[in-house]
């Protein structure tokens, strides 16, 4: 339950870095720190006291394994997060060129 | 115990990477968290998902620190600031105690309830053939959510080069002729 | 980058390749897989790139070579799934599945770890060549 309550902590940093920075690479962090947060709390729900790794072995142990379904789930979510933080960097680099700050209060002219 | 020291060592790690006033200390800061994320994959028993965080992990310290080497600019803070911030962590106690009483309902750390993956442990290594059960899951058992991944992929790296690109080369190699 | 890096870079970029390589094929015995595997083949390719200069990676590797392989992996995807359709159902499993433990037991569950490894590989240098190469030539204009 305290590990829950730490993971969600986290989650709140992160979300004060989105929420409260001018800095365009600040938000960009902020948001990574919210993917790394719930990555964490998915493979927290599956852990099983003295359980083992996802992996048959050649003695054919007894089933009592750590649960695989949300781990699944988290390796397609890591790859997805490197995806969308590639996108964000590139827009960040253009708009730095185009304005040169990266500064949110000074972009503020709509037409392109 | 392990896992709480690594916790409270990512909580203090994720404040030193929102802080400080330096975008190349923050991004190192922020690969901090990430390597301790690795470990605490490994702490729980999920070497796949080890590999995967560690390497990603690399990849985007690689990103980041191309797009924010030389590109530093003075802040300065303006009106307004006491009533943004309350605000903020009022908001944020609000959620948390939510929180708190949302995640009493989970069954506890450590005894999941495992309703479907039962079925995938037992009968995995029969069916598919595969003695790696995470990969059996997610390219047998789930392959939709692979192909939709692979998708996602895909549309990331288009659109990252229809940002990238500069239309207006060809005409200047006009003009030098 | 100096002398050091580029005799360590020689060294050990062939290395990093065929680690990255072996961790794809081997996806279904040990924990890996086609997306880890393929990021580090990426992360060969950027190690050259970061050690030498962009001008001789991109000659190894130039820029339609990355867009024709990658939409060949994603196209290797889909024939796989559809493959499925010989059985009777999309993304069925239908080679044979030999014995637990082999190389070659799993059915399809290998070449899709080769299809995606192919993707996101050269996928992701893609990126960082996007990154590079045209950042130098907005300095250059």
């Amino acid at each position: 339950m305290i590990l829950y309550i730490l993971c969600l902590i986290l989650f709140c940093v992160g979300l004060y870095g989105v929420l409260r920075k001018r800095n365009l690479i600040k938000i960009i962090v902020g948001l990574g720190i919210i993917e790394y947060s719930m990555n964490l709390f998915f493979v927290l729900l599956g852990y099983r006291f003295h359980g083992r790794a996802p992996i048959d072995a050649q003695d054919h142990a007894i089933l009592n394994m750590v649960d695989p379904l949300p781990q699944a789930l988290v390796l397609t979510s890591i790859v997805i997060g490197l995806g969308v933080t590639a996108l964000l960097i590139a827009i960040a680099v253009r708009i730095y060129e185009k304005y040169g700050t990266f500064d949110i209060t000074k972009i503020n002219r709509l037409k392109g | 115990m392990e896992l709480h020291i690594l916790l409270i060592f990512m909580i203090f790690s994720a404040i030193v990477a929102i802080e400080v006033k330096d975008l190349l200390s923050s991004v190192i800061a922020v690969g901090a968290v990430g390597f301790a994320l690795c470990l605490a994959f490994l702490i729980l028993k999920a070497p796949d998902l080890a590999i995967t965080q560690l390497v990603v992990e690399i990849l985007c310290l690689i990103i980041l620190i191309r797009a924010t080497i030389n590109k530093d600019l003075p802040l300065v803070i303006e009106g307004r600031w006491v009533f943004n911030t309350v605000s903020t962590i009022a908001f944020v106690g609000v959620f948390l105690f939510f929180a708190w009483l949302a995640l009493s309902e989970l069954p506890r750390f450590g005894e999941p309830t495992m309703a479907v993956a039962k079925k995938y442990l037992e009968e995995g290594t029969s069916k598919t053939g595969a003695v790696n059960l995470v990969t059996a899951v997610i390219l047998d058992f789930r392959a939709y959510d692979t192909l939709g991944e692979a998708t996602i992929l895909f549309t990331s790296v288009i659109g990252l080069m229809a940002i990238l690109r500069r239309p207006g080369r060809s005409r200047r190699k006009k003009n030098d002729q | 980058m100096t002398l050091i890096v580029k005799t360590i870079t020689r060294l050990t970029v062939g290395l990093i390749l065929l680690f990255g390589i072996y961790i794809i094929l081997h996806g279904h015995l040990s924990p890996g897989g086609g997306f880890a595997g393929g990021v580090i083949v990426a992360l060969s390719f950027v190690h050259l790139m970061l050690a030498f200069g962009k001008e001789v990676a991109a000659a190894k590797v130039s820029k339609n070579l990355t867009s024709n392989l990658e939409s060949i992996g994603a196209l290797m995807f889909l024939g796989v799934s559809l493959l499925g359709y010989l059985g009777g159902t999309f993304f069925l499993n239908v080679l044979n599945k030999g014995t637990p433990f082999k190389l070659m037991s799993a059915g399809t569950i290998i070449l899709s770890n080769i299809s995606i490894g192919i993707k996101v590989g050269v996928g992701l240098f893609a990126i960082f060549l996007a990154l590079v190469v045209l950042e130098g030539a907005k300095k250059g204009k």
